[in-house]
């Protein structure tokens, strides 16, 4: 039941790819029949342009809606095998006879893969909602839409198919399937120089990824005799070639999942796709990766070395710290977003890795408990990515603008986008009694029972890792607040956001009104899921979390009562009540209704937008403080007149701030292929007798092995 | 019953917050040669507060109208889970000390957006540096915090309070880092000398005050309030989880009386050493403050390192 309502899901995508280019080709014809009056001999030449009018808007809006009405389906029924999946806890599998001769494909959803079509679900739901009133921007573009839904459907059904994938030949179909289909989308505005340069550098380095997943997947094969799942299971490896393959993989997941140093495609590839796009490539995508490395190391190897573990958490926490610090520094609303998804994504490697230590040191409980968190994480993230991605795509929308040096004062203008923009903002930045808290709480308990294990360097490297975590916890907070203080609050500080209005299409309001209930809903209400992820931890570490509610349903004790609690519910509960209170007291009772007047100028007079905060103003105490860490460029030019130039009639203040992987990796990296290619190409002389000659001594070599 | 008595504890710490902001005023009155105002002029504060018209500035929004009582209600939460005066109640179990660093930051982050949300100079001035310092301030105090999660094997406060109050006064090399890092991150956190100064209104040097400039009446005596209880649970969490001596761990009346008369005492005495440091150091400049509070996240962290290598393997072997 499961399987077939996923792969219905899977359909549909692959469906929605098809619907648009089907309906733009029939569209074509349509209205090329209606152009032709001579053949036809029915419509005089002039009633052949009202015709035209009359077919083409509707032939249009089916063909921009009904992709999107098939990736909702396909997300609904995505989600649901994925409840059905973790509720029932059973794994149904089937053999496609598609694929190689010899090996038809295997598929297989199980209570991991189901709760990732959970994560796939909720979003593309939401994005489905959204993309109708969005993509009409880009109907009267350069560009045809059908291009978008025909890429966003592979892109889709690439992500779904990965889930499903029972062997490593399907895996990789559905990866490869995934990454290009994904290059186009983020190609799909390729007059700019930037985009194809973005694209180029994404489609580079998920290559280079994939390489190194089928490395890995090649190790396991090559001792399990066969490459489903089941027999790569049953590989008896060796500590050393598990390790190479765990390194591999984790190069390989850790490259499309966006980890330091490995992110740099992240923020170019991100920003540049359409939003709803990039809500998916940022909030979904990157879970693929995780559920890649999920599958691949707890399920395929399933063996734990705590070197792997600390080799994880402390990729993870550099992810985490650095990705934030990046993100601090942005001007660009959705290049902050994209860094802020390094910055998670360290965060559930962080979980994945405090999981693999305990696990390797036999806590099997904590192991779990370090999983459990990795996987609420990712749907957090999922949650409110998607959320701040789709916010950043309505103002796009409606002002054409993404830098917040230009943004401000939204609030006033966009007041439903900025509400369900406020909640995204206020789950990221992991305030209580959200959804993103609850996973980093979680993260902060596992850490916390280091002191159980035996090993002194583990003891205290873990708190080390946690002091990182907590301080990326607090500038994603900064982040959050600026993000939002720049963009919504204030006064508009430029001239078409000042004229920005509400987005006009109700779904472009329901898709994030959907995400930000979601996210209320799993910070308030977390144990139920909680619950259900011992579905998903049963088979992989064969344990579940015995006393996630020993206190009753509302309360989360992820250890034991007596050591650590929480109730959200009650939490907002007591928030609202004493914030009810205390303005019935205060305002009921007196009365006083405010006055309206002018902020405080300082007697001068005249407060402008200018003099506000900017965006690079907000952080510029944290880019002094943590000015080794950036590449940064600064510079300060000044205009100046009057006899011998004396009076200084302008300053402006420029500063770049540059990511340091790519001076300390990328541009080296890139120097020694460029030389190698050099080397190589000496062989290429451009003489004829030359090359001749290679192909005879081939030949005699080919001959002598033959023989 | 026990539920009451929780309500009842958090109401005696909401009332009790101003009177300890004006004892330590009194002490730095003393220290300045002044003549200290009455102890209970904060109430008169807030009552003349109440009852003024307040003023919203025209580029504000609901923001800055909903902030006060988000950041009020934050707070308050905050004081009902940190136990005053008795453990084991069951608001402690709410929520622990990592969500009580969640309250704060909650708080803290609608006061910044209403500070942006009036698009000034001052208000983005006060919200950047605000961020600045607690984006510091905040892993200093969950590292100090985790040194006694770690210590105690559990972040529940009233827990924690009961292992300390029951190990006994054990000189631990990893609490005395703790409580250095924690005096130091709840200096910077409430605002005082010499991360910021409460009484100062020069523009270029206040953080706090300039994020709450615009506000009036009623709102600005919650801001007002609730800063007032924040310093308090500074002073409790410092008092209670260091020395937990004389809190109530039944629910006698006997037990109760002397738990508020321990934590009163106890909050006087650390109000006279806070009064004291603020009384002899000066406010450093902006950029300073991240080696001060460095300094805090280090102690920390040093804390808890020195737990895991010196205690915790005495406690496994």
């Amino acid at each position: 039941m499961s399987l077939f309502l996923a792969n219905l899901s899977l359909l549909l995508a692959l469906f929605s790819a098809l619907v648009a280019p089907i309906a733009g080709c029939a569209g074509g014809i349509w209205s090329r029949l209606g152009r032709t009056p001579v053949l036809l001999g029915r419509l005089g030449p002039g009633s052949a342009g009202p015709g035209e009018e009359r077919r083409s808007p509707r032939i249009s809006r089916l063909a921009r809606i009904a992709p999107f009405i098939l990736l909702a389906l396909s997300g609904g029924f995505g989600a649901l095998a994925g409840i059905i999946a973790l509720r029932g806890g059973a794994t149904s599998t089937a053999t496609v006879a598609l694929g190689l001769p010899w090996l038809s494909w295997h598929e297989r959803l199980d209570s991991l893969s189901g709760f990732f079509f959970c994560v796939i679900g909720l979003p593309l739901i939401a994005v489905s909602l959204f993309g109708p009133g969005y993509v009409r921007e880009f109907e009267h573009g350069r560009h045809p839409l059908w291009v978008l839904s025909f890429f966003t459907g592979f892109f889709v059904a690439g992500m779904e198919l990965v889930l499903l994938a029972d062997d490593a030949f399907l895996f990789m179909i559905a990866w490869e399937l995934m990454s290009v289909g994904s290059y186009f989308l983020v190609a799909f505005q390729h007059e700019h120089s930037a985009n194809r340069r973005a694209a180029f550098l994404y489609l580079l380095m998920a290559e280079i990824g994939a390489i190194a997943v089928i490395l890995a997947f090649g190790v396991l094969a090559g001792f399990g005799g066969g490459l489903t799942f089941a027999a790569l299971r049953g590989a008896a490896l060796s500590p050393l070639w598990a390790s190479i393959a765990f390194v591999l993989a984790l190069t390989g997941f850790g490259m499309k999942a966006g980890l330091v140093p490995l992110h740099a495609w992240l923020p170019e590839a991100h920003p540049v796709a359409p939003s709803h796009i990039s809500a998916l490539m940022s909030g979904v995508m990157l879970k693929i990766a995780v559920y890649g490395f999920i599958r691949f190391t707890f399920d395929l190897l399933h063996q734990f070395h705590w070197q792997w573990g600390v080799l994880v958490l402390v990729i993870g926490s550099a992810s985490a710290v650095l990705g934030i610090l990046y993100a601090l520094q942005q001007q660009d609303l959705k290049r902050l977003l994209a860094y802020s998804s390094v910055e998670n994504v360290g965060i559930v490697f962080v979980a994945l890795g405090l999981s693999l230590i305990f696990l390797s040191n036999g806590k099997t409980h904590l192991g779990t408990l370090g999983l459990v968190a990795a996987l609420l994480h990712s749907l957090n993230h999922a949650l409110f990515k998607s959320l701040l991605f789709l916010g950043a795509g309505s103002i796009l929308y409606r002002a054409h603008e993404q830098s917040l040096e230009h943004m401000g004062g939204l609030i006033h203008r966009m007041p439903k986008t900025a509400a369900f923009f406020l909640l995204g903002t206020l789950s990221i930045a992991g305030l209580p009694p959200l959804n993103g808290f609850v996973s980093e709480w979680l993260v902060f308990q596992t850490a916390l029972q280091a002191g159980t294990l035996d090993s002194g360097v583990l003891r205290s490297l873990i708190p080390t890792a946690s002091a990182v975590l907590a301080l990326t916890a607090a500038l994603a907070a900064t982040c959050f607040v600026k993000v939002y203080g720049v963009a919504f609050l204030g006064l508009p500080r430029s001239h078409h956001i000042a004229h920005a209005r509400e987005v006009p299409h109700r779904g472009m309001l329901a898709g994030p009104a959907l995400l930000a209930a979601c996210c209320v809903l799993l910070g308030v209400l977390p144990t139920p899921l909680i619950d259900l992820l011992g579905r998903v931890t049963q088979p992989l570490t064969g344990f579940v979390l015995p006393d996630i509610s020993a206190l009753g349903w509302l309360w989360l004790t992820p250890v034991a009562p007596e050591v650590a609690s929480y109730a959200p519910a009650l939490v907002l509960f007591g928030i609202l009540a004493v914030g009810w209170l205390s303005y019935y007291l205060l305002y009921r009772r007196t009365g006083l209704e405010p006055r309206r007047a002018e902020p405080w100028d300082c007697g001068f007079g005249g407060l402008t937008a200018r003099m506000q905060y900017t965006s690079g103003a907000f952080s510029m105490p944290i880019r002094r403080i943590f000015e080794p860490v950036f590449g940064m460029h600064e510079s300060i030019e000044v205009t100046t007149d009057g006899p011998a130039a004396t009076r200084v009639r302008a300053l402006r203040y420029h500063f770049q701030v540059l990511d340091r992987a790519w001076p300390i990796l990328y541009e080296p990296a890139g120097h020694t292929v460029t030389r190698l290619a050099r080397w190589v190409g000496r062989l290429q002389t451009g003489n004829i007798r030359t090359y001749l000659g290679y192909s005879f001594f081939t030949l005699v070599v080919l001959l002598w092995m033959i023989s | 019953m026990v539920w009451a008595l929780a309500i009842l504890q958090t109401l005696l710490f909401i009332a009790a917050a101003p009177l300890l902001a004006s004892w330590l005023k009194r002490i730095k009155c003393r220290l300045q040669n002044r003549r200290a105002p009455s102890l209970f002029q904060p109430y008169r504060d807030l009552r003349k507060l109440y009852r003024k018209r307040p003023i919203v500035p025209y580029p504000a929004s609901w923001i800055f109208r909903a902030a006060p009582y988000i950041v009020f209600a934050s707070t308050v939460l905050a004081a009902a889970i940190v136990p005053l005066a008795a453990v084991d109640l069951p608001t402690a179990r709410i929520a622990d000390v990592i969500v009580l660093v969640g309250f704060f930051a909650l708080g803290r982050t609608f006061q910044v957006l209403a500070g942006m949300d009036i698009g000034t100079a001052f208000g983005g001035m006060g919200s950047s540096r605000e961020m600045t310092v607690s984006s510091l301030a905040e892993p200093a105090m969950l590292m100090a915090v985790f040194t006694l999660a770690m210590s105690a094997h559990t972040t529940n406060l009233s827990q924690a309070m009961n292992y300390v109050h029951d190990t006994g006064l054990v000189l631990r090399p990893s609490f005395v880092f703790a409580l250095g890092g924690l005096l130091l991150v709840a200096i910077a956190e409430t605002g005082r000398i010499p991360v910021d100064n409460p009484a100062t209104h020069l523009e270029l040097t206040m953080i706090h005050e300039a994020m709450i400039l615009e506000y009036s009446g009623r709102w600005l005596a919650l801001i007002e309030w609730a800063s007032q209880i924040k310093l308090m649970l500074y002073g409790v969490l410092i008092a209670n989880i260091f020395f937990p001596w004389g809190i109530a761990q039944d629910f006698s009346w006997p037990a109760l009386i002397c738990g508020v008369a321990a934590i009163a005492l106890k909050l006087a005495l650390l109000a006279v050493v806070l009064g004291l440091s603020e009384a002899l150091f000066a406010k450093m400049r902006i950029f300073r403050v991240q080696e001060y509070l460095g300094f805090a996240y280090l102690l920390g962290v040093l804390g808890l390192l020195s737990h895991i290598i010196l205690e915790a393997a005495r406690v496994h072997h």
